[in-house]
């Protein structure tokens, strides 16, 4: 788990994560908040569906993809999470579909 | 004197690597002689097609030829598999041709009848779809789509576990291979043929020359005039997607992977690493009008290769008039010839002389043309 | 500073254009502006600062300057240098191309745009060394530098049982702010190899005279006092069935394992070279530093003419380092465009090239101290070298042995290796060096991956809407 620490303030807002409703801060990347809200796994890979998890939080290793308002494979560390962001998983789909 | 090898094919892409496997296959003794990593390797850049619908408009002798190799391609990668003990994904689904307006159907069509009112070519067994149709065998398809062409023969393979399956199976067939070994100097002689390297020096009795754009040096070695030049190729891929298309079109693929391909430019260049951005924005634009759905697709990366073409744009298959035993072998679908290049043109040559059936694909073709 | 909001309202082209908004990029930004040159500074991330000083103008730290030290508050000054500066900033944006003739391929918000550059620095940092251990893919385990990036941007740290581990100034660095936030760790696993002591001792003399000692000394002496840390790790395995339960590791010859909550890794940082390799520049082995860097003359020239580097992507220097590197770039360009009369840039340069020489003095031993075991440099067996496409290090030993292999651009057709989203940055120095290792050489006779645009994801759709010509068409859409 990680923790913001206790004497941290800032703005909360709201976003869902595959439809469940979650907090985040003002400012704190999709990944960050993922990671923050207690989900760890964001994916499963398109080769052997192996999950994974954020690792480098600094736009390189793709690790971190997620579908953020119905558009997959974004890297999670490089987008700013928003009020209303809609995120979803993509454990069990690890190949981008169509039209996501 | 005793030569090292049987055989040493000079080139290890997908031309000598088909030919060597053949060789080999054969229980000959045979040295495949490659570049270093850096090669400007046209088998890594090709489109993974094995094409027939549009081959051979000009030259009878390489429809037929085409289409023996897609025959020849079905018990071929079975072989091939099971020497190199894994699939290559070679599939005969069929495959399309998409026009995105009337026009550019209507001349489709025609140059596929032309291909086939050649004295000498087989039957046409392509068919021409209006727009609804193509959208009804290929539901992804966009209403842009005018109409297409869709030849039952036509299908494709990875090409890079067929390039990977060939090294391995002559390997596995105990054929040597020598990487970073460009070949300097060719020196023929009574016996055979010696050959200085980066590598050192190595004798075969006989020599084919399986070098892409390199065989016009080579050549000149042997007393062949061997005119290729390079034509360049883009090629964009997407990142892994869920399977959406069954069957191979032109410009567009699915590997078994799940990676989009989009191709296939020509255009005169001579740099391998040039690639223009230009050239990248039509073709991404005729895709997502063919497929509208691919356009929120991420690239992955984009890359360029030199096509190997000669003046008619037809293969050369030819044996050295000066220099017996030594063979030449160039073409530009690497590809769809692979079964070709390893189980008809590796025994021909094996037997001795091509037989007649690779006359018009000799050199002399240009001597007379040139003449002319 | 003006801000860009999207790509439609950036010039068709600039004097300079700066790529990497860390301590080189801002400090070359702004500095061109001021002398004179139309300057545009691009940004993947949402804010100035670059990693080192990730949020510096935004961090939730800001009520807690303690826990970051005094280092990271350097960077205020250099982000509001540049923010008075008149050079435009295009933040939150990708390049996915720069072209050898400096034509630049730029996307945000699903637009992408070409535009031109008379003159091209590129400040784009570092990445973290791969860390090929077994199980290193699987959740639960970070870079560290990752954790740092949390606790800059969000204010947070891991909780549970914590182990860190590897090697670097780094790995201290980020401990020591973890336990001044409050947060400590199960144990820190030190894999320096022992035997590098006597190599760096060679360049004590000159370590002790440059500013890193003070520093490092402090560092240290507080993690130790309240941080178990077990010193020549010789071997790490990262266990657990879909999750990181335990960490495995071998120290003195005894294999032991720890319950781990999360593992964090760290073994150094190297140039993140793929934009420079992708433009054509080339490429060198750094044997000292064990990783490529651009080739690059005192001005950060690069081989491709108009095209130069900065910062720890010229090769690794550090913060201080990468933003006197900056200047230096900034200086290069106002010259080449004709900004600086005489010999003003030789001039100007000479103060910033003694301070550099006191970044430099210490670098030897800490290149030479903290120069990471092969065993951890290189895959074998069932480990995973490319994550994207997950090859293992066994897979490419495979293929030399069998296929002879020469170097990583066969490699890639074989085994896909490096052919996945991130584009070899995860895999490439892991896949150089493990061939380098099965073949008896040196990396510098295996070579890099051949690198291609975009070096960034860019949508076939956002291709799609870039210029056609005539000629273009002709090349693709054929009877």
């Amino acid at each position: 788990m990680f923790q913001r620490l206790p004497d941290i303030r800032g703005d909360a807002l709201s976003f869902t994560i595959d439809g469940k409703a979650a907090q985040a801060r003002a400012g704190e990347t999709v990944a960050s908040a993922l990671l923050l809200a207690g989900v760890e796994t964001c994916r499963t890979t398109p080769v052997s569906g192996a999950p994974r998890a954020p690792y480098c939080l600094m736009g390189v290793c793709f690790e971190c993809l997620v579908t953020i308002d119905g558009r997959g494979n974004q890297q999670g560390c490089l987008v700013t999470v928003q009020d209303g962001m809609r995120v979803e998983t993509q454990i069990g789909r690890g190949k981008r579909e169509l039209g996501r | 004197m005793r030569n090292d090898y049987d055989f040493a094919v000079l080139g290890g892409g997908l031309v000598g690597a088909a030919t060597a496997y053949g060789l080999a296959k054969l229980g000959l003794k045979v040295l495949m002689l490659d570049e270093g990593d850096v090669a400007k390797r046209a088998s890594r850049g090709n489109f993974a097609l094995v094409w027939v619908q549009n081959k051979g408009l000009g030259m009878p002798a390489y429809a037929t030829w085409t289409r023996r190799s897609s025959d020849a391609w079905v018990p071929f990668a079975r072989e091939l598999e099971d020497t190199a003990g894994f699939a290559i994904h070679h599939r005969r689904t069929g495959g399309y041709h998409l026009a995105l307006t009337e026009d550019e159907l209507a001349r489709r069509a025609a140059m596929i009848a032309r291909l086939h009112n050649q004295p000498g070519v087989a039957p046409s067994e392509v068919e021409v779809l209006d727009g609804d149709e193509i959208r009804r065998r290929l539901p992804e398809a966009g209403p842009e789509v005018a109409g297409g062409t869709f030849c039952p023969l036509d299908g494709d393979v990875n090409s890079l576990k067929l390039f990977r399956a060939l090294h391995e199976g002559f390997a596995r067939l105990g054929g040597t291979y020598r990487s970073e070994a460009m070949v300097d100097v060719i020196e023929p002689g009574a016996g055979g043929f010696a050959l200085s390297t980066q590598a050192g020096r190595f004798s075969a009795d006989r020599i084919v020359l399986a070098a892409g754009l390199g065989n016009a040096r080579l050549g000149a070695m042997v007393g062949m005039t061997v005119p290729v030049r390079p034509v360049r190729g883009q090629l964009i891929v997407t990142e892994k997607t869920a399977p959406f298309l069954d069957a191979p079109v032109s410009t567009v693929r699915q590997t078994d992977e799940g990676g989009v391909m989009v191709g296939d430019s020509q255009e005169e260049a001579d740099s391998y690493d040039g690639m223009r951005q230009g050239v990248m924005a039509v073709m991404a634009d005729r895709a997502v009008r063919m497929f509208p759905r691919l356009g929120r697709l991420n690239v992955v990366r984009t890359w360029s290769a030199l096509r190997v073409m000669s003046p008619d744009g037809f293969p050369i298959y030819d044996e050295s008039p000066v220099h017996p035993g030594c063979f030449v072998a160039t073409c530009h679908s690497g590809v769809t010839l692979a079964a070709a290049h390893a189980a008809l043109f590796a025994p021909a040559i094996a037997a001795g002389s091509p037989p007649s059936e690779f006359d018009d694909f000799s050199l002399r073709r240009f001597h007379v043309s040139a003449a002319a | 500073m003006i801000e860009l909001g999207q790509v439609a309202h950036l010039d068709a082209s600039y004097d300079l254009v700066v790529i990497g908004a860390g301590p080189a990029g801002l400090a070359c930004a702004a500095q061109a502006s001021a002398g004179g040159a139309r300057t545009l500074l691009v940004d993947e991330n949402a804010a100035p600062g670059g990693q080192i000083y990730r949020s510096v103008g935004a961090t939730p730290l800001r009520a807690r300057r303690d826990i970051l030290g005094a280092d990271y508050w350097t960077g205020e000054e250099l982000a509001s240098s540049f923010a008075a500066s008149g050079a435009a900033y295009l933040a939150g944006a990708t390049v996915w191309q720069v072209s050898p003739e400096r034509e630049i391929g730029l996307s945000k918000d699903g637009s992408a745009r070409l535009i031109d550059a008379r003159h091209v620095v590129m400040a784009t940092g570092a990445l973290e060394r791969p860390f090929p251990i077994p199980g290193w893919t699987q959740p639960g385990v970070m870079t560290a530098g990752a954790a740092q990036i949390l606790l800059k941007t969000a204010g947070a740290t891991a909780t549970g049982r914590v182990v860190l581990a590897g090697s670097g100034p780094l790995l201290w660095l980020i401990a020591a702010q973890s336990l001044a936030a409050g947060r400590s760790f199960s144990a820190i696993l030190d894999t320096t190899p022992k035997a590098n002591w006597t190599a760096a001792l060679a360049h004590l003399p000159s370590f002790l005279a440059s500013p890193y000692l003070a520093k490092g000394l402090k560092l240290l002496r507080r993690v130790r006092r309240e941080i178990a840390v077990v010193s020549g790790v010789t071997a790490l395995e990262a266990e657990g069935d879909g999750r990181l339960e335990r960490v495995r590791y071998v120290a003195g010859g005894e294999t032991r394992t720890i319950g781990a909550d999360h593992l964090f890794l760290h073994q150094g940082v190297t140039p993140n070279v793929n934009m420079a390799s992708a433009a054509g520049c080339e490429l060198v082995w750094d044997d000292l530093q064990l990783c490529w860097r651009p080739k690059a003359d005192a001005w950060g020239r690069t081989s491709v003419p108009g095209i130069a580097v900065a910062g720890d992507g010229a090769g690794i220097a550090g913060a201080e380092a990468a933003a006197l590197r900056g200047s230096l770039a900034a200086l290069d360009a106002l010259d080449a465009l004709g900004l600086l009369p005489g010999d003003e840039k030789t001039r100007r340069a000479a103060p910033l090239r003694k301070t550099l020489a006191r970044y430099d003095r210490g670098r030897g031993f800490l290149d030479a101290l903290y120069r990471p075991a092969k065993s951890f440099r290189t895959a074998d067996g069932d480990t995973i070298a490319c994550r994207c496409e997950e090859v293992t290090g066994g897979q490419i030993r495979a293929a030399v042995a069998d296929l002879h292999v020469a170097g990583p651009n066969q490699l890639k057709s074989f085994l896909r290796c490096g052919m996945g989203p991130c584009q070899g940055r995860l895999c490439g120095l892991t896949v150089s060096e493990t061939i380098a290792d099965a073949r008896g050489v040196s990396p510098a006779d295996v070579g890099y991956y051949r690198l291609r645009s975009p070096v960034k994801p860019i949508t076939l759709a956002e291709i799609a809407t870039l210029d056609q010509t005539e000629a273009d068409v002709k090349a693709v859409a054929r009877g």
